[in-house]
């Protein structure tokens, strides 16, 4: 299978490019507001856990940590959010032209990983305003958004492809990023969960990716990650598993379901 | 040398079913409810054993009435629907103009959109880029490549969309009704550049309704009929055959107009051999018969008129005035030798007492008839008998 042909980066390119020029279309800040809004999100929660609820009190470096955590989920909730409705929205040119279907949600993903990219700039220039120094480690953190990115994408393929047949998928997802986003350990630090849950917490892909994302940001500050908190070495897989089973199933879905995307949208 | 490298697109046995939208699940209630209920999906059968071979080179026409399938089968070649059955083989690169302009963004510059519409039918950037000068060109669109599609007249619109259809070079094309849309400038355009295609062997492939366009272009067609092939080969033997067909259709629907008539006059259309019809061929002898039995008056005299559908009065008879008597009768037959232009007609009959009292008359509802497309040799609405001779 050919999958990144000339042809199809062709269209990959136009639809990236087309996103990245329409999205914030005639608003005076343009394209800064991709930085700003998980920015801003970040300022009033960092009011909120510091000087009103403060559950971030005497963590080092919290506010770099809350960034950190707030711009992953944002690319997590984006690729998923925008993803899930692509290829509905694309539905008159789904029934005009056959490209290959998941160049559409492929698309919709790169323009959150660009975002992403810019995002890590901001909190990179955080960090060391906060007085972090730069680490070896920084180089890991490709890895760990990698793994993030197939774990979204996977994500994405699974609501795009129910989303043509229920369009209920959206309301429903929209509560679940709401819960994760205060569920997930993005927020608030791991250390106020007891430590008997911390190994539950780890069952999500998301808190282990998080969490290892922080930890490489300031290695010497004592993050708990899986890998200090898990004693059980085959449990380490399970993050790693639930990622392959949700890119897999959604490889699958997808591709069975694709064909019939022009009739049923 | 083989045979199947020239074949550019091999259809064989195609079916197509498609799930009928109010048995279609939405929402996850209504999936639920449904396998509570086990309902059975309702499915339409659209095309039901298409099989054909386009050669390279091919002008081909696929023709049929509106629902017979035809623009389904196109979208089945495009690879924009998949077969529920069967297999389509494409040879060559393909690029579908199943409408012009796709994907093209209203607040993308003339130029982004270019590029756009070319990546989405297929082109690479470096393509683009050897297309992207004489696109311009040809829609004389120069100086406002850099402002936004918004800005566009649609006319302007319409021009880039259709500049970027002809000079895109492909092993095969597909336009589906391209010529439905535009002024006569455009359409004139249109059945320029197939004049390129076909001189060129240009592997195209067109679906439309106009069957001049089919006569003049193709090299071969196709008429489907209800998801069948019912006819192919020679356009023009495909083209009389859907014109056929399409008459069968317009008696049918004057005779559904005929059984509702308000009046007391029965009005009757037969051909030569006395059989009851609704359409005739120009020159065909029909008599219209007028029965009045139903009639307490007693009637005088009779007329029959007969009306082109655009309103025209052709010609109009009365018994009185070319001294018929007709007292002890209650029925009438005229006969008209059909010399009249191909089209819709109506008649409108009437019954008179003493001189210019008219008593009754079929006027709403009344009964219609149809005069075959055909080649004649004159123009005008009638065929006035005529004779040349020397000075």
């Amino acid at each position: 299978m050919r999958y990144l042909t000339t042809k199809n980066r062709a269209i990959l390119r136009e639809m990236v490019a087309t996103d990245f020029k329409i999205r914030y279309q005639s608003s005076v800040l343009g394209y800064a507001w991709s930085l700003l809004k998980p920015l801003l999100l970040f300022a009033v929660l960092y009011v909120l856990f510091t000087y009103i609820a403060p559950i971030g009190e005497g963590i080092e470096h919290y506010g770099v940590l809350l960034l950190m955590g707030i711009v992953l989920w944002s690319f997590f909730a984006e690729t998923t959010m925008i993803g899930a409705s692509s290829i509905v929205s694309h539905g008159d040119i789904l029934r005009k032209v056959s490209i290959p279907r998941y160049l559409i949600v492929i698309a919709s993903s790169v323009s959150a990983l660009i975002n992403l990219g810019l995002s890590m700039i901001v909190v990179f220039v955080f960090a060391l305003a906060n007085g972090i120094t730069p680490e070896l480690s920084w180089l890991l953190l490709p890895l760990v958004i990698l793994e993030l990115f197939i774990f979204s994408i996977g994500v994405a393929f699974i609501l795009a492809t129910a989303y043509v047949r229920f369009r209920d998928v959206t309301y429903i997802w929209e509560v679940v990023l709401q819960a994760g986003f205060y569920a997930r350990a993005i927020i608030f630090p791991m250390s106020i969960v007891p430590a008997e849950l911390h190994k539950w917490f780890f069952l999500s892909p998301i808190v282990q990716i998080v969490q290892d994302a922080r930890s490489l940001l300031i290695p010497s500050s004592d993050i708990i990650t899986i890998w200090n908190t898990v004693d059980n070495r085959v449990a380490w897989l399970i993050p790693f598993a639930i990622i392959a089973a949700v890119a897999v199933a959604g490889f699958f879905y997808f591709r069975r379901q694709s064909k019939y995307f022009a009739e049923d949208i | 040398m083989n045979k199947t490298t020239d074949i550019a697109v091999h259809i064989n046995d195609i079916h197509k079913e498609f799930i009928l939208p109010q048995s279609k699940n939405t929402s996850f209630k209504q999936a639920a409810i449904n396998i509570v209920k086990k309902n059975n999906k309702v499915t339409q059968k659209v095309l039901d054993g298409v099989t054909f071979d386009i050669q390279k080179g091919d002008f081909f026409g696929i023709v049929g009435r509106n629902g017979s399938g035809k623009s389904t089968l196109l979208k089945l070649i495009a690879g924009v629907y998949s077969p529920t059955s069967g297999s389509i083989g494409v040879n060559g690169g393909l690029t579908p103009f199943i409408e012009l302009g796709v994907g093209f963004n209203p607040e993308l510059s003339g130029q982004d959109n270019v590029y756009l519409n070319g990546a989405l039918l297929g082109f690479t950037r470096k393509q683009m880029d050897v297309m992207y000068d004489e696109i311009v060109e040809f829609a004389e669109l120069g100086p406002f490549m850099g402002q936004k599609l918004k800005n566009y007249s649609s006319g302007m619109q319409v021009r880039l969309a259709f500049s970027i259809a002809i000079k895109a070079k492909n092993d095969i094309l597909i336009f589906d009704e391209v010529l439905a849309v535009g002024d006569e400038a455009f359409q004139r355009k249109c059945l320029d550049v197939f004049e390129t295609y076909k001189a060129s062997k240009q592997t195209v492939i067109l679906v439309t309704h106009d069957m001049e366009t089919v006569r003049q272009y193709c090299s071969k067609a196709v008429l489907l009929h209800d998801g069948h092939v019912i006819e192919q080969g020679s356009p023009r033997k495909v083209a009389n055959k859907y014109s056929a067909l399409n008459q069968a259709s317009i008696d049918n629907d004057v005779e559904k107009a005929n059984r509702r008539l308000p009046s007391k006059l029965k009005v009757t259309l037969a051909n030569q051999e006395g059989k009851q019809a609704a359409s005739f061929d120009v020159g065909e002898d029909v008599s219209i018969g007028v029965d009045w039995s139903l009639l307490d008056q007693s009637v005088t005299s009779i007329g029959i008129n007969i009306f082109r559908q655009s309103g025209e009065h052709i010609t109009g008879v009365n018994t009185l005035k070319e001294k018929i008597n007709i007292d002890e009768k209650t029925n009438l037959k005229v006969d008209f030798k059909m010399d009249i232009r191909p089209g819709k007609y109506y008649i409108l009959a009437e019954a008179f007492q003493g001189v210019g009292n008219r008593i009754d008359s079929l006027e709403d509802g009344a009964p219609q008839f149809s005069v075959r497309e055909h080649d004649v040799r004159w123009s005008g609405l009638v065929d006035l008998q005529h004779k040349w001779r020397d000075i």
